[in-house]
């Protein structure tokens, strides 16, 4: 951190910007004590008025929600933020339209999952995971792991994954 | 009012019949799957030929299927308020069938163990109920009629996702399965409520008799998986059936033994007041009906009590419903008239027992 450009012994702690009218910036740094003597202290009287900031705002705060309402599912129609205020979904192709959305609202649901596991239909020859023997396993590598017993944990963790995959 | 509804008014459903594993305190298993079918916009997004047309089309699909050939299809967009609330009762449809609009049916088979309504949240949502601890069996039922409706339909299935529902939460195996309990020695104990927070814990949902959004009335409680995806139904089917389930009855067995052993007389008193309640009531709401015939209900699983069989009790607690009242009684009723009504028909059957 610089010195004072004025008395050049303090330290530098206040620091001001002028943008003149040609556009060029002139940065001042200066200590309390020499901003105080040249009356900068003082916070500059509001040049905005009340008004004007308001209408910032809001206009902030309108642009910031249009960044979701600009979501919306070409299919059926439906917003993201009419999902969020209904709760429910208009058609299929909406879990990719908000996927990233539905992900984290998944998770939370759901108890961390995002991935089925389960029956499926048939006419698409899926092999239907052994569910019960994923879960025995599970089991059993809890109780390893509580047992300390790291060998067989890893082990029976490999078998789990070997049927995840399958 | 006549039709084939009136014919059903008559008799109990299957899963009421009072048998199967651990019936004294689990009333009914119930299993229910949410399917929706390619080509069509979820229900929130399907306008009125769109919803016309699903129902069409999911009808047909159903007769098609040689599994379901013999069902009842009630329309239920043209039943009166009266014939739906009916259904409502009886587990049949759901209040949200009931109390929407536009094309929307329901078609059930004789026994009623089994129904399958057609536009509620999504397309279909199948049901199999069994009375007692059956959830085994009635996945295996419901399992069937999946299979069967999926020759005939092509459903929405995604690679990760599983069965996409309109709802996110029921997203993956689409499964809900529902038991209903009645345990009204945790409530005398006032240990209900260590049963509700570990089954929340579970991430199990505790709700009243008529599911979502219901008290809990005369001491019945369902008890549902919340979690779809991520967890096969064997697993969710597993975790109820051998773990949670036989838990819960086993609090409810101890709590009632308890009571036997060291609050006899205050026992029996719960349990005659009320039978002389059901007895001698001249006006009787339904609430308050159930509360009594709760008590009796555990007085004669207990044995102190045997003036009256489990079929007469179950078929009350039907039949002292609001629109069941009515249904029987051949016509519309106010409040008050139901509450008179309602007085007459337990005095009359449990005076004849």
């Amino acid at each position: 951190m610089g010195l004072c450009e004025r008395c050049k012994k303090a330290k530098a702690t206040f620091h001001l910007t002028n943008i003149e009218r040609s556009g060029d910036k002139a940065e001042r740094h200066l200590c309390d004590k020499c901003a105080a003597e040249e009356g900068l202290l003082q916070a500059p009287k509001a040049s905005v008025d009340l008004s004007e900031l308001l209408e910032n705002f809001i206009a902030g705060a309108k642009s910031g929600a249009a960044d979701l309402s600009g979501l919306v599912c070409e299919h059926c129609g439906l917003s993201y933020v009419e999902f969020r205020n209904q709760g429910l979904l208009g058609c299929a192709h909406d879990y990719e339209r908000f996927k990233d959305q539905i992900n984290r609202l998944l998770e939370r649901t759901h108890d961390g999952s995002s991935h089925h596991v389960g029956k499926a239909p048939r006419s698409l020859g899926l092999k239907p995971k052994p569910q019960l023997d994923i879960r025995r396993l599970r089991r059993q590598l809890e109780e390893a792991v509580a047992g300390e017993d790291y060998e067989r944990a890893a082990d029976l963790r490999d078998r789990i994954q070997e049927l995840e995959k399958s | 009012m006549s039709g084939p509804l009136d014919e059903v008014a008559r008799r109990a459903g299957e899963w009421l019949r009072g048998v199967g594993p651990m019936h004294e305190i689990v009333i009914s298993s119930r299993i229910r799957l949410a399917r929706n079918v390619r080509g069509y916009h979820f229900l929130s997004k399907a306008d009125t030929a769109m919803r016309a047309e699903l129902a069409e089309a999911l009808a047909n699909a159903m007769r098609r299927a040689t599994l379901l050939k013999d069902m009842l299809h009630v329309d239920v967009e043209h039943l009166d308020e009266l014939d739906r609330q009916f259904l409502v009762e009886r587990h049949l449809i759901s209040r949200q069938l009931a109390e929407g609009t536009g094309a929307r049916r329901v078609a059930f088979d004789v026994s009623e163990a089994a129904s399958i309504m057609i536009n509620e949240e999504d397309h279909l949502r199948i049901q199999v109920m069994r009375s007692g601890l059956q959830i085994s069996a009635a996945w295996e039922q419901i399992n069937a009629i999946d299979d069967a409706l999926e020759e005939h339909l092509d459903y929405e299935f995604h690679p990760q996702y599983g069965y996409l529902t309109a709802c996110p939460t029921n997203v993956g195996t689409g499964i809900r399965v529902s038991v209903m309990l009645h345990l009204p020695a945790l409530r005398l104990t006032n240990e209900l409520e260590k049963v509700g927070q570990a089954a929340r814990d579970m991430k199990l949902a505790v709700r009243g008799l008529h599911g979502e959004g219901t008290e809990a009335l005369g001491d019945f409680f369902q008890i549902s998986n919340q979690i779809t995806l991520g967890r096969g139904e064997a697993e969710i089917i597993d975790d109820l059936g051998t773990a949670v389930i036989p838990k819960i009855v086993e609090y409810e067995l101890a709590a009632r033994e308890a009571l036997l052993k060291g609050r006899l007389q205050a026992l029996d008193d719960k349990v005659w007041r009320a039978m002389g309640m059901l007895k001698a009531a001249r006006l009787i709401s339904s609430s308050e009906a159930m509360q009594y015939l709760s008590h009796v209900r555990m007085g004669l699983h207990i044995g102190r009590l045997s003036t009256i069989d489990l079929q007469t009790l179950n078929e009350l607690f039907l039949q002292i419903q609001p629109a069941h009242l009515q249904k029987l009684h051949g016509e519309r009723l106010s409040g008050e008239q139901r509450s008179i009504e309602r007085a007459a028909v337990i005095r009359a059957r449990l005076n004849a027992n």
